[in-house]
């Protein structure tokens, strides 16, 4: 197993740095300008001289170099120095990732987006859990029932309405007719006492639950066609001519045969949570990592975008390894030695 | 002793009980009654909206509207534009004229006495040093400064005394009034900024995301491309102001749901740049809570005719490039093809149908200040189909089987592209009907406004390669002052590979009289000549059309209800009275 996982990590550094060039050059072959969306009345001499002080005016491998060094080596060893208050070498003049729109460390930047995405959208993500497991184990055992027909409606619905669509209803229901429940969430917002926690769960309660709905959907369908193939297996028939309750047969024996493969589509989501919900946080102004990606994406700010999608990109090689293993623990007869 | 007075504020459960019920508590509630109705309590906290996210609040590194606006709440210029395009001393004493002895006899020169009473935000002396500085730290090589055309000429900066700045331009200016004017170029704190010089600039992030100014408000925290939030600067140089003891700055999200949250949830008291269908805005505001202001600026949205062969089958050597006129459009170099596709539009329809409200037609392209705007157009408010057929008969531009027109094997067949903007695509599709009325086929484009307005050389869809026959987009001016809006027009500054596609004379037209025009106002002192040229080169322009101008289009925002004092200024930052905001 750990022979297996080495392996596995070692094959990732050239995947890794593959898309690390592969996104750069896309960004660089887009057609792009980080000085587009300045007013008109700003003119072309000094557009030109803005990006000539964001270094664009080099040519692509020394800038793609550039950035190895300022994501492989200074923001590392940064991050060292800050957490363990040590200096290391001349980092004064160490450069950093810099966002060509705000002039600042993109990490920085990414650090203070982190708890407000994972809050709203991992939240979504395990309310939706919480919702589909039970759904899908429920449609399954009750195949072709009323319940199982709702059930598998709900989730059509969930699955084929885009968020922006549900989120913006659920604003114009709950906001602006109902007035219960605010169509901003404000991410200053501290909880401090019990008012400011009631006010938190108002302003996180829309985001999170039209996330969760169409998580739900996904994983609901998944639960319940892998609960099904289980029910019909042989193993079942032996418990119950055990005379095993229903109860354990269903809860005991199907469901940990059956999470197996939901546990590793679970896993593979989760770097969706990091990578954020862009449509979704635009829609509330959850401004997280999804929001920070796409205004980074319209303004041409390279460096935000190519460090971002390296991050979300080392999640996704993680997470996938993560789920492998994962599938081994949880179902012995898997062996990768 | 101190038992028998007040519990401390801990979060224990009787406590968060009281607080659940009543009001908070903590220093705030010091010397407040206490209150039933929390309602009844004013609220000096005001909530603004912007729906394109503030990425730093220093001006020159940005340049971008939503920068120079939030950081004019911190920052201030010298003088700033009121809401009626007046000039009005911020930080100096009065606005230096000619006549007051200011401006220098040969225009070389410009004079700022500076306020004595002002303190930074710190509690330190405002002095000639900070404006000085300002201007250095501006025209620093390295910096990549997003004000440097404010600063155009600029020869050198001087303190007199503690007081007193000389500007000097090493050329005659007749509007002097660039550096230091308006909320694009605010002054910045030398104590705070005297490390962040030329190459270090974007280093200083703790300056950059929080800079120390003499406005209304001080930054109490900074989140890039998230939110703002202030609260009153105490040492604000006018007593009792600013009202409001607070402030947040909200960015994200898009213009309609921005409006939504002023107009209809009642969320924010403030939204910018509202570039939404009129029947949606009304309709949010029949919902009663807000109102809109408007102010109409210099903003005009136009079709810009081009007078080079775009034609896709000319290399990039030929393609939309000038050379000298040798590379005429097949038939838009046609002045009678001009004037009909312009006689053809119904300006009306399509502020009623994109505008509604906010936007007016206008037959120039400079619509504003009056002295500056030109009368002699006004005929295009009538559309006129029938004439422009006429003259396109008369021409020899006759239709074919299909409708469309031609003339010795060209036929009228317009590419017309603007930037991605559902206004803009009901527009095209409206003015391509009204073509299509006078037998002119048009084939529509829309490109991501990014790389439309991007610079980008090796694109070819931005609009100043102008791969089309036709475009559409707004400009205006920065200030009350349209010389450099009109000496874009000259013939040198015909886009191509020589200026990196950076010239501004988009259309390419290109006319001696209007280049000698320019090279007079350039050295006009205000007044009556100098309107007149300014009028005459917006006429040339306009009569020739090389610019089709459509609509006058207002800067628009959302306030709600109970917020008053807000004064729409489209001639510099929108929010440039905070301080006498109140409820």
């Amino acid at each position: 197993m750990i022979r297996y996982v080495t392996r596995r990590l070692l094959f990732a550094v050239p995947t890794l740095i593959a898309i690390s060039f592969v996104v750069f050059a896309l960004l660089d072959l887009a057609p792009n300008d980080p000085t587009g969306q300045l007013p008109l009345t700003i003119p072309p001499e000094v557009r030109a001289q803005i990006r000539d002080s964001l270094g664009l005016d080099e040519p692509f491998p020394v800038r793609y170099a550039k950035w190895m060094e300022q994501f492989f080596v200074n923001e590392p060893l940064n991050l060292i120095e800050r957490v363990f208050d040590v200096e290391i070498g001349d980092s004064d003049s160490r450069t950093r990732v810099m966002s060509y729109a705000t002039r600042s460390p993109v990490v920085d930047i990414i650090a203070e987006r982190i708890p407000q995405t994972l809050w709203v959208i991992g939240l979504s993500y395990v309310v939706g859990i919480l919702i589909a497991l039970p759904i899908g184990i429920v449609s399954a055992y009750r195949q072709y029932s009323w319940f199982d027909q709702v059930g598998t409606f709900v989730s059509m619905v969930g699955f084929s309405v885009p968020t922006f669509f549900t989120g913006l209803l659920a604003i114009i229901l709950f906001s602006v007719m109902l007035e219960w429940l605010p169509s901003i969430y404000d991410t200053t917002h501290r909880v401090t006492d019990l008012a400011s926690f009631w006010v938190q769960v108002k302003q996180i309660l829309m985001p999170v639950m039209v996330l969760a709905f169409y998580n739900a959907a996904q994983l609901a369908r998944f639960m319940r066609s892998s609960v099904l193939d289980n029910l019909n297996l042989d193993y079942v028939r032996t418990a119950r001519a055990k005379g095993l309750r229903e109860r354990s047969v269903l809860l005991v024996h199907v469901l940990r045969n059956s999470m197996i493969p939901v546990v590793t589509m679970i896993a593979l989501g989760i770097p969706t949570i990091f990578g954020g919900a862009i449509i979704t946080e635009q829609v509330f102004r959850v401004n997280g990592l999804g929001q920070l990606l796409i205004v980074a994406i319209q303004g041409a700010d390279i460096p935000m975008v190519q460090t971002l999608t390296f991050l979300f990109a080392v999640l996704i090689v993680g997470f996938n390894l993560v789920a492998d293993v994962l599938y081994a623990v949880l179902d012995p007869r898997i062996r990768y030695d | 002793m101190t038992r028998l007075r007040a519990a401390p504020c801990k979060p224990t459960l009787m406590t968060v009980l009281a607080t659940a019920m009543l009001a908070g508590c903590g220093p705030d509630e010091i010397g407040t009654e206490p209150s039933l109705a929390p309602e009844k309590v004013e609220n000096r906290h005001v909530n603004i909206l912007y729906w394109q996210a503030v990425s730093t609040m220093n001006p020159y590194l940005s340049g971008g509207t939503k920068e120079v606006e939030a950081a004019s709440l911190v920052l201030e210029p010298l003088a700033y534009y009121d809401h009626n395009g007046k000039m009005v001393p911020v930080l100096a004493t009065e606005i230096p004229t000619p006549e007051g002895g200011g401006v220098s006899d040969d225009m070389t020169s410009i004079t700022w006495n500076l306020k004595r009473d002002v303190v930074w935000a710190d509690g330190t002396p405002f002095t000639a040093r900070d404006v000085v500085f300002t201007g250095e730290y501006c025209l620093h090589e390295e910096v990549g400064c997003s004000a440097d055309a404010s600063f155009t000429d600029v020869s050198s900066f001087e303190a007199l005394d503690e007081h007193t700045v000389r500007v000097a331009f090493s050329a005659a200016k007749p509007v002097p009034y660039g550096p230091f004017v308006g909320a694009i170029t605010p002054i910045l704190q030398y104590e705070q900024f005297k490390d962040c010089m030329g190459i270090r600039a974007p280093e200083c992030t703790a300056e950059n995301f929080g800079p120390i100014g003499t406005g209304p408000f001080k930054i109490d925290e900074f989140r890039a491309n998230d939110v703002i939030s202030f609260s009153a600067n105490e040492r604000y140089r006018e007593p009792g102001k600013p009202w409001m003891k607070t402030a947040t700055l909200k960015g994200g999200g898009d213009a309609a749901s921005a409006a939504r949250a002023v107009l209809e949830t009642g969320e924010y008291d403030y939204a910018w740049n509202l570039q939404v269908e009129p029947e949606i805005l009304d309709r949010m505001l029949a919902a009663g809570k807000g109102e809109i202001v408007m102010g109409y600026g210099t903003n005009v949205e136009r079709l810009v005719v081009n007078q080079t062969n775009a034609s896709a089958s000319l290399g990039p050597e030929r393609r939309s490039l000038h050379l000298d006129g040798t590379n005429p459009h097949p038939f838009l170099s046609d002045p009678v093809v001009r004037r009909a596709l312009a006689l053809a539009i119904d300006r009306g329809l399509l502020v009623e149908a994109g505008y509604g409200r906010t936007g007016r037609v206008t037959c120039n392209m400079v619509p504003a200040p009056p002295v500056y705007t030109s009368t002699a157009n006004e005929s295009c408010r009538m559309p006129d189909p029938v004439e422009a057929n006429r003259i396109l008969d008369e021409a020899g531009w006759v239709p074919d089987a299909d409708g469309v027109r031609s003339k010795d094997g060209v036929r009228l067949s317009i590419l017309y592209q603007t930037s991605t903007n559902s206004v803009r695509q009901g527009t095209q599709a409206l003015v391509k009907q009204m073509w299509q009325q006078i037998g002119v086929e048009t084939e529509l484009r829309n490109i991501d406004g990014g790389i439309f307005f991007g610079a980008d050389p090796a694109s070819p869809d931005t609009f100043q390669k102008f791969y089309a026959d036709v475009e559409m987009y707004t400009n205006n001016f920065q200030g009350a002052d349209p010389e450099f809006y009109m000496a874009a027009w000259i013939c040198e500054e015909a886009p191509g590979p020589d200026n990196q596609w950076l010239g501004t004379n988009v259309s390419r037209g290109c006319l001696a009289e209007f280049d000698a025009l320019a090279k007079r106002l350039a050295t006009t002192p205000f007044g009556e000549e100098r309107f007149e040229i300014a009028k005459r080169m917006n006429d040339l322009v306009v009569q020739n059309h090389f610019l089709i101008p459509l609509v006058w289009r207002a800067s628009t925002s959302a306030r709600s209800k109970s917020l008053k004092g807000v004064l729409m200024n489209p001639w510099d930052s929108e929010l440039w009275n905070i301080e006498d905001w109140h409820r």
